[in-house]
């Protein structure tokens, strides 16, 4: 049952052959057993989500299903649920109980399904490993000595270990794609403004974008549907007529179901910096596309190199801006001690932020600071728009564009945390598409093996156009057609017990 | 730009985040590599290119002028942080919050 679809979980609630309840208690007996050693969950609270599953069995007793009725899904703890301590991954929010519904937690109400709880992540979305979240790392479920990737490390990790049967992220930079790749999922960033930011605690505005972390892309198709679609409260969500995103999914079956896609292969993301093993597992899933009836073109993204520094200047200065609302004053960490309210918000931000969320505060207020703007912030936005220009000329020579997700498999832990640039370099292939605002999804596509001569997942990158979702959603779930990567699952046994 | 000692107590104080000296070492060390990153744009010529602050160049919505939101104040207020220097209570008072004096 963990690993069924979430179609064919809807199915079996429909026809009664399980109820809500019983689905999320088995979700929770895992939980309880695997979770102290993960680390998945920051916060749970059985009570209420059992309130919800049994609200959902009502909703479905009276023939009022939907496609997600009565699913348990975690959610990452950026989104504010009310009741909910909802911490962020920082001390600063610890206590925090949000005293309202993110927009995304109330679509998911809407249609009853259920909160398993809420996951762990780098603290306010800064970082790739998963290991600067003042609640401890996360375990890798496929080797437990390594990171699951980051920042959404903690709903990378509840989906690969089935610890929920699906989850929420957030990218802005590669926090879906990059652990996707690293834990073996399918993760899909959509286009900037198609899911409200309303309720998301704010890292870079401009850049960060929710979506889903699911088994496969009919998964993250069914999750869209639910979190995409207009919200005024949040001022850049776009007014779009309500999509459907399972209507390529389900098209008849043929011999070659993606004659006639351009799939444009970026030769700067098969470049130095790309481990030969995941550059092995790419090529091998392109010669399967390749059998799909795809038709591979050679494109060029010549500043994919300068979307890392223009990211770390435009993140950090929009974080710098909206992070400077944690001030002591009417919630989040205060400092029990100080002197004057100088000393009472220095304190009470020393205490209560990490050193990565300091570092980029410091970064994002240099840059903004006098006599750097012009060197700076408007250099990195003039780049930015270089960067678009070049997905602008790639998508007049393809339909998706196909490369790496990450340059490398899942890294020990603890092996990259003393160096940020490093660090940053795993985004790499992800940065550029928040910056042109473009949707992104990564896909199971084989296993690398580690030098301790574990397998671990790579995944598949896919870029598309604005707004082309459901194509590549599509483009994804034909793969899965004639593919197994996506069903894998790792092996748990070594970690039983240890609960 | 090479940056010093001071200029990394300034933009800390600049950020309201309190540094010691110790820190503010390791700080530097760690910003200079991310700034050497950043310095990789300076090689890009940019002369007439457009910022680009919206991926699709939108501009901001305009709305009606309404209210919009409801008074949550009383869920708000339930997460003010304790007092300090002392006092475990809530830093909240009548409604209001509660910061230390700023004028005499």
């Amino acid at each position: 049952m963990i690993n069924n679809s979430l179609k064919q979980l809807g199915d079996m609630l429909q026809a009664k052959k399980i109820s809500s309840v019983e689905l999320t208690q088995t979700f929770m007996a895992r939980i309880s057993q695997y979770n102290p050693s993960i680390n998945a969950y920051i916060s749970l609270d059985e009570a209420k989500t059992l309130a919800q599953a049994k609200a959902a069995d009502v909703q479905i007793a009276a023939g009022n299903i939907t496609p997600l009725t009565g699913i348990p899904i975690a959610q990452k703890d950026i989104f504010c649920a009310k009741g909910w301590r909802t911490t962020c991954g920082s001390k600063m929010l610890e206590n925090f109980i949000a005293p309202y519904d993110a927009h995304i937690i109330s679509q998911f109400d809407a249609v009853g399904a259920v909160n398993l709880g809420k996951t762990n992540m780098d603290e306010f979305a800064m970082g790739s490993s998963n290991e600067t979240s003042y609640f401890g790392g996360v375990k890798n479920p496929w080797s437990f000595d390594r990171v699951p990737g980051g920042s959404s490390g903690g709903s990378a990790a509840a989906v690969a270990a089935r610890l929920c049967a699906a989850a929420t992220g957030t990218d802005t930079g590669g926090s879906i794609r990059q652990p996707a790749s690293l834990c073996g999922l399918t993760g899909l960033k959509p286009t900037y403004g198609v899911v409200s930011r309303f309720g998301m605690i704010a890292f870079a505005s401009s850049l960060d974008q929710a979506g889903p972390m699911a088994k496969s892309a009919e998964d993250c198709a069914l999750m869209m549907n639910v979190m995409a679609g207009f919200d005024e409260r949040d001022s850049t969500s776009l007014n779009r007529a309500k999509e459907d995103y399972t209507k390529d999914l389900n098209k008849p079956y043929l011999n070659k179901p993606l004659a006639g896609l351009k799939v444009g292969l970026p030769k700067e993301f098969f470049a130095e910096g790309l481990d030969a093993s995941v550059a092995s597992v790419i090529e091998t899933a392109i010669a399967e596309y390749k059998k799909l009836g795809a038709e591979m073109v050679e494109i060029s993204l010549p500043n994919t190199g300068l979307s890392i520094p223009v990211y770390y200047v435009l993140a950090p200065a929009e974080a710098s801006s909206n992070l400077s609302r944690y001030d002591g004053v009417r919630y989040g960490h205060r400092a029990a001690e100080y002197t004057d309210l100088m000393d009472m918000y220095n304190k009470s931000r020393a205490e209560g932020f990490g050193a990565e969320v300091k570092r980029r505060i410091l970064i994002g207020t240099y840059v903004l600071s006098a006599g750097y703007y012009d060197a700076y912030y408007l250099k990195a936005q003039q780049i930015r728009r270089l960067i678009a220009q070049d997905f602008t000329e790639a998508f007049k020579k393809c339909d998706v564009i196909m490369g790496p997700a990450a340059p490398s498999t899942a890294f020990k832990a603890g092996e990259k945390v003393d160096d940020p640039v490093a660090m940053y370099l795993q985004d790499i292939y992800t940065i550029s598409t928040n910056l042109a605002g473009l949707p992104g999804m990564s896909v199971p596509a084989g296993f690398a093996q580690g030098d301790d001569g574990k397998a671990l997942p790579v995944g598949l990158q896919i870029i598309g156009n604005y707004f082309d979702e459901a194509r590549m959603l599509n483009v994804a779930h034909q793969y899965q057609q004639v593919t197994d990567w996506h069903v894998q699952t790792p092996d748990l046994s070594l970690l039983e017990g240890k609960a | 730009m090479a940056l010093s000692i001071e200029d990394i107590k300034k933009v800390a104080h600049l950020a309201r985040i309190e540094v010691s000296d110790s820190d503010a070492a390791t700080t530097l060390s760690k910003l200079t590599g991310i700034l050497g990153l950043i310095e990789q744009m300076q090689a890009v010529d940019t002369t007439g290119i457009v910022p680009m602050s919206h991926s699709q160049d939108l501009s901001q919505r305009l709305r009606d002028d309404v209210v919009t939101k409801t008074n949550l104040r009383d869920e708000f207020q339930k997460n003010a942080p304790a007092l300090g220097n002392g006092s475990t209570e809530q830093a909240v008072a009548g409604g209001l919050y509660l910061v230390p004096k700023v004028i005499e």
